[in-house]
């Protein structure tokens, strides 16, 4: 098992560790992190912005510069939440509290350091389980079966809902609403062309770069030109030390180790991931005692930046898990990931590490390498991505319209795609009016035809009888997972706790 | 006393009612068949119904809400709303042209720079040549990156200079 587990991991880095890949991976990250540093520009938006630039690439080559631009743009998230006291995605909301202040005082070098080095050791482990974990876990998922399936992505759904900030039941028609989206097209099994309303283009169905990059770019846009520009202090100019003194490193050292451990875990969950391993870490690191001279939480603790950084690092590596073993997207970006793979024609699930080894190895091991690269890359470059800080609003925004028109359009080459990029600009810019989050309708929009068709052949097998979903063992467990979930998330002093956590940006 | 004590929750669910109710009655048209045997219209009608469903207890929970301020919608933001998604039809329509209403195809840069000029009047200061020089920035870097180095098929100058 262990000696697997090594010769595995050589040939993944025999497959990265040629000079294409390596520059694939360096220019992935790269961009990733240029694109991710931009203000009110999160990973979703980033990948779907940056996905086109793959399409000429081979396949191992496509997923691992992707992969780069994934990671570069949680870094440059947390860059710009610790600089400019703005998460540009969920998972840096914590980061802000004591990032914000630790730059404040003059200490984002070792701020920004401490992010770096806890994502890197934390991307470290994260890969490790990973590669650990892969095998066994596929070996699991060839004993499931349609029910097991359906029961699984019910799961994750639910999962991906109890985390989602705001409102429970508006998350849950969220989802049923990407569900319904998802359906559109022509129908695999009965070649009926649903909702298509006799437009051919429709008959294909709505690609999810279209639906990412309306709700998720324009809609944003539009919203935060609504406000006026606020005024934002960016600390750029006292920026003198960047690595963190002993004194730092004492107490940063225990934070990493926490909540790389607690990330690691709760990545694993389908639905869960980093937002939730940021909080708990944060939430922990806030119980421990403060050592005597220490800076209270809240007032710029090297911990509180230390520690939910390595967490979401470390539920990121290992949300990878679900979707490469089962090829169930347990967030938003993994299920952008689904997109790129089906691009190139890879069918995600248990399938792919035995047809295809290198890919899946290769994929692996230039996880690892991202997370090196990115701590080579950013910590010297740390002066370019503030310089980009402080480039004014009105000129990144036409430049981030541009990038998602292009995208769009390079898809499929058809101006249809720029038509329904316009439509959902409008949606999404709705629901940000509506106060109701988009991401768990991505989620849906991915998952909508792939539960279609396991729900189908479970009820197939089972003559119509929907009580096979509870009668075999596997898919009644994950059921009573899923129902266990709403039943703890609905419990009055958890809910409070909850609505507690998610107002603490 | 306000009728509705949550615009947001009750205008969401609406929303959702609607849409919901629309999938479902688009799903009878469809072959709905039985659970053994689901037609196309089965799960689209489930989905359908669920969402609405869903959408009516998000509209009672927003008359019954318990927010003070009303957690109203607010003012649209018609001026950002109509300059961006504008600039993005703008970019379509000039990169590709409308053949339907016989306006050609003008090719990538001139997409750029109306794509940028309209979206930039989407925010609150626009100085002319400021954004001239940003759309001649981005022409060039996309030119760059887009056309030479990422190789994507795209139809730069205007159609009746290429021929």
């Amino acid at each position: 098992m262990e000696f697997e587990l090594f010769n595995n991991l050589a040939l993944g880095f025999g497959v990265a560790f040629t000079f294409q890949n390596l520059l694939y991976a360096f220019i992935g990250c790269l961009l990733g992190t240029l694109i991710g540093v931009l203000p009110g520009v999160g990973p979703v938006a980033t990948i779907a912005m940056l996905l086109p630039a793959t399409y000429a690439l081979p396949p191992v080559a496509a997923l691992i510069m992707l992969g780069g631009i994934y990671y570069g743009a949680q870094y440059g998230g947390s860059t710009t939440a610790i600089l400019v006291n703005l998460p540009g995605e969920s998972s840096s909301v914590v980061t802000v509290i004591d990032g914000y202040q630790m730059a404040r005082k003059g200490r984002a070098g070792p701020a920004l350091a401490a992010a770096g080095m806890g994502s890197f050791f934390a991307g470290c482990v994260g890969t490790l389980i990973l590669a650990a974990f892969a095998a066994p876990l596929t070996e699991v998922a060839f004993k499931f079966g349609p029910a097991e399936y359906f029961s699984l992505m019910v799961l994750g759904l639910i999962g991906a809902v109890v985390l989602a900030s705001g409102s429970l039941l508006k998350a849950v028609a969220m989802i049923i609403l990407g569900l319904l989206l998802g359906l559109v097209g022509t129908d695999v099994n009965s070649g009926v062309a649903r909702y298509s309303f006799d437009i051919p283009e429709l008959t294909d169905g709505i690609g999810f770069i279209v639906i990412a990059m309306g709700v998720f770019g324009y809609g944003e846009i539009i919203a935060n030109l609504s406000h006026p520009e606020d005024k934002r202090e960016v600390f750029t100019s006292n920026i003198t030390h960047i690595y963190p003194s002993k004194e730092d490193f004492k107490r940063m050292v225990p934070a990493v180790l926490r909540g790389t451990a607690l990330g690691s875990m709760l990545g694993i969950l389908p639905g869960g991931g980093a937002l939730l391993s940021a909080f708990a870490a944060y939430s922990i690191e806030k119980k421990t005692k403060l050592k005597p001279g220490e800076v209270p939480f809240g007032q710029g603790n090297i911990r509180g930046v230390a520690a939910p950084e390595a967490a979401n690092n470390a539920g990121a590596q290992t949300s990878f898990i679900p979707l490469l073993t089962l090829g169930i997207p347990p967030n938003p970006v993994m299920a952008l990931m689904v997109g790129a793979m089906t691009i190139h024609n890879i069918q995600p699930g248990p399938q792919v590490m035995t047809s295809n080894p290198e890919l899946f190895w290769g994929l692996i091991a230039s996880m690892w390498i991202g997370n090196l690269m990115l701590i080579v890359l950013n910590l010297p470059l740390i002066g370019i991505w503030i310089k980009l800080l402080s480039v004014p609003y009105r000129w990144l925004f036409p430049a981030i319209v541009l990038f998602c028109a292009v995208g769009v359009y390079s898809t499929n080459n058809n101006t249809w795609d720029v038509w329904m990029v316009a439509m959902f600009g409008v949606i999404g810019y709705g629901f940000i009016k509506l106060g109701v989050e988009p991401a768990p309708l991505l989620l849906g929009l991915i998952l909508g035809p792939m539960m279609e068709e396991n729900l189908r052949r479970a009820l197939l097998l089972s003559r119509g009888d929907w009580s096979v979903l509870v009668t075999r063992p596997l898919s009644a467990g994950l059921l009573a997972a899923a129902l266990l979930l709403l039943i703890i998330v609905t419990l009055p002093s958890i809910k409070s706790k909850r609505e507690e956590a998610f107002v603490e940006d | 006393m306000r009728f509705i004590k949550s615009e947001k929750d009750f205008y969401s669910g609406l929303m959702f009612t609607i849409v919901g109710g629309a999938f479902a009655i688009g799903a009878t048209t469809y072959n709905i068949g039985t659970g053994a045997r689901m037609g196309p219209g089965y799960f689209p009608l489930l989905l359908g119904i669920i969402l609405a469903a869903l959408g009516a207890l998000i509209m009672f929970q927003g008359l019954v809400s318990k927010a003070e301020t009303g957690d109203k919608l607010g003012g649209m933001a018609w001026r950002p709303l109509f300059y961006i998604i504008g600039a993005n039809v703008l970019f379509g329509i000039l990169l590709g042209g409308l053949p339907k209403l016989g306006i050609p195809a003008m090719g990538l840069i001139a997409a750029i720079y109306g794509l940028t000029i309209t979206a930039s009047l989407a925010g609150d200061v626009f100085k002319l040549r400021e954004v001239l020089i940003l759309a001649t920035i981005l022409a060039v870097v996309s030119y760059g990156a887009f056309v030479k180095l990422l190789n994507l098929q795209f139809q730069v100058w205007p159609a009746f200079i290429t021929g």
